[in-house]
């Protein structure tokens, strides 16, 4: 399976989880140790080993704030 | 390594106003892909309304008016009629196109006009904090509603797509949502088509989206998209109504 | 060019012709059919556009897509439906837009009637929608003036960006009279590198907007726009003054209205009175420098209206408390005779009545 990678611009999350429920992985959480600038607790992925690449989440966000790789 | 998706050039790189999980950033970046992978983006001319939607001038990278409320068919028209070969469209919600400009609305389909309507439909006034929506569905709650809307008090909400496509001006209408990534993709789909009907000048377009409010509808954005996807889609069921023949 | 005998609705329209019009949105409305007729007939013959709207709002809007696209641009209309126009005119202003309205009014308020009447002053005067605004506003009283200020008005709405109403009434509209297109002297317009244009210039994204969220951008914004409101009554003030030195009354009458007016002077002078006339021809901005010079044998100024009283109160202002401001009116579509205005000057000078 193709391995991928998601980049988040977490300065611009609003932490509203819509790529959460689009990731078929279910690697997307909400980080609760971090309050960005806008004083959410943004998106981030931490078993990036188990991305695919798919880029659901950032078809699902919002904010335009996700940027998908493969390789 | 390649890249499998990244921001669109298409939009102005500056952060959106809307409430966190509204589905407005998502159909931005639609119309935006759209317009940039058909190469019309520069060509661009977006007309944007009042209510949530009311900055949207700011968000695309191209020139753009600022409508009054409901206008915005009559704006594209006037643009339109001067600026033949460019791509005019208006970005509306419900409350701006399907009660203030219904006239405006309706009159610019019979007509002909060859711009395309981008329509997004919450089912409630976003902007001005709930209030009941021409699209608002019976039993629905909203500020002005605060019982649920009554068919008996308030009537029935709008299905535009079924009434303008009866419209023989009408040349492209579809009713979309973008509550997954399957019906993200195909929203894009309809939203690139009704481009290629305008660039055609094969007549007026319109693409209903179904969109959340999760602020004014009192649900989490999760929750939102369950909602539409629950309630909205069985009254105002996707598909296309009209579009032109292949010859 | 010779003259020609033209209804004043198609004189208009001939006259925006002239004047470099290509787009007109219509919608019917007596009494000023017989424009929009016109427009749809001659404008495609001149490679202009003529598009009949679904309401009075719809047109107006299609005038805010156009200017913005930088055409020239009109609409027309009459009393009740310029009252629809306003929130239109308002965004015209807000937005900066250069257009042409005409009303040919007629009597209100709500349906009123289809006689010429001269009700919508205020409305014309004070800016008829929502905030802080102004247009300037052409009064003209043949037919002759009606053309050349339609040329004006295109050039005045170009060169300050703003909508110029030009403020006829059912008798201008409907009447014949012979009528010549002088060349009129073109003034030197302003490039429209504001609008949208038909070939994109690489970065340099346009808007036409009204909406300034931050007070702290839409005081400045006002502030920007009263400053070209201070030029226009600095430059573009117009009026007539007749007959006004040793006059025993002076007049203040627009439009249909100063030509009886004028025959009631000459009546008067068969008794012995002489009566003045101040004839704005731009109601706004309203010529108070026309008031400056009162002549010791003046007794009072008499505003002569097809209202109840509506412009007086700027001959009130002009007046500036130094003489009686007395009135005559007859509203509701009736024209006033000369005999009537004869009858009020001589009541004001304690004459027979």
């Amino acid at each position: 399976m193709a391995q991928g990678k998601v980049t988040f611009r977490e300065d611009r999350c609003k932490g509203c989880g819509l790529c959460i429920t689009a990731c078929p992985k279910q690697i997307i959480f909400l980080d609760k140790n971090k309050i960005n600038i806008q004083g959410y607790n943004p998106a981030t992925v931490e078993k990036m080993e188990e991305c695919i690449g798919c880029g659901n989440c950032a078809l699902m966000c919002p904010d335009l704030i996700i940027t998908v790789e493969r390789f | 390594m390649s890249i499998v998706f990244e921001r669109t050039r298409g939009m102005v790189d500056m952060p959106l106003h809307y409430c966190p999980g509204c589905t407005h950033g998502i159909i931005h970046r639609l119309v935006a892909e759209s317009l940039v992978e058909l190469g019309l983006m520069d060509d661009a001319v977006c007309v944007s309304s009042v209510g949530c939607s009311v900055f949207t001038y700011n968000y695309f990278d191209c020139d753009a008016y600022q409508a009054s409320h409901g206008r915005a068919a009559a704006v594209a028209t006037g643009s339109k009629r001067v600026l033949k070969d460019r791509t005019v469209f208006t970005y509306q919600g419900d409350g701006d196109l399907a009660a203030i400009g219904t006239a405006e609305t309706v009159h610019a389909a019979a007509r002909g006009e060859n711009v395309t309507i981008i329509y997004v439909n919450n089912a409630i006034y976003g902007m001005t904090g709930g209030q009941m929506a021409p699209t608002t569905l019976v039993g629905q709650k909203a500020t002005t509603s605060p019982n649920g809307r009554s068919a008996e008090l308030q009537g029935y909400p709008i299905r535009v797509c079924e009434m303008l496509s009866t419209l023989d001006g009408t040349a492209f209408a579809e009713r979309v949502s973008v509550h997954n990534p399957a019906n993200v993709r195909k929203a894009k789909k309809a939203i690139k088509k009704a481009f290629e009907v305008q660039t055609a000048k094969q007549g007026f377009s319109i693409v209903e989206i179904l969109s959340t409010c999760s602020t004014n509808w009192g649900l989490n954005p999760t929750d939102s998209l369950k909602w539409l996807e629950d309630n909205m889609i069985p009254y105002y069921p996707l598909g296309n109504f009209k579009t032109p023949e292949e010859n | 060019m010779e003259k020609m005998l033209m209804k004043g609705n198609e004189a208009v329209g001939a006259a925006a012709i002239k004047a470099g019009c290509k787009y007109f949105f219509g919608y019917p409305i007596t009494p000023q059919n017989e424009l929009p007729e016109y427009m749809s007939r001659e404008l495609p013959k001149n490679g202009g556009t003529y598009l009949q709207a679904e309401s009075e709002i719809g047109a107006i809007n299609m005038v805010f897509g156009a200017a913005g696209a930088g055409a020239r641009v009109m609409t027309s209309s009459s009393s009740p439906g310029i009252a629809l126009k306003q929130e239109g005119i308002s965004y015209l202003c807000g937005a900066e837009l250069p257009c042409v309205i005409v009303n040919m009014s007629r009597s209100g308020p709500g349906l009123g009637g289809i006689q010429p009447a001269q009700g919508d002053y205020f409305q014309a005067t004070r800016g008829g929608g929502n905030g802080d605004y102004y247009t300037p506003v052409y009064a003209p009283a043949s037919i002759q003036e009606t053309v050349d200020l339609v040329q004006e008005a295109f050039d005045v709405a170009d060169t300050y960006r703003t909508p110029v109403i030009i403020l006829g009434d059912g008798m201008i509209g409907q009447m014949m009279e012979s009528v010549e297109f002088k060349d009129i002297q073109k003034r030197r317009l302003p490039q429209k590198d504001w609008a949208l244009k038909e070939h994109v210039e690489k970065g340099s994204k346009k808007l036409i907007n009204s909406l300034y969220i931050k007070p702290e951008e839409m005081e400045p914004h006002l502030q920007k726009i009263f400053g070209k409101y201070d030029v226009i009554k600095k430059e573009e003030v117009r009026y007539e003054k007749f007959n006004c030195e040793g006059a025993d009354v002076v007049a203040v009458a627009y439009g249909t209205v100063s030509r009886i007016v004028r025959n009631a002077i000459k009546k008067l002078e068969e008794d012995g009175i002489k009566l003045g006339l101040i004839r704005p021809i731009t109601l706004w901005p309203f010529p108070f420098e026309a008031f400056d010079e009162i002549s010791p044998e003046t007794k009072a100024f008499l505003s002569v209206e097809m209202s109840m009283g509506q412009m007086i109160d700027d001959v009130k202002i002009a007046n500036a408390g130094r003489l009686p401001v007395e009135f005559y009116g007859r509203p509701g579509g009736i024209v006033p005779k000369p005999i009537e205005v004869v009858d009020k000057v001589k009541e004001i000078l304690g004459g027979a009545k």
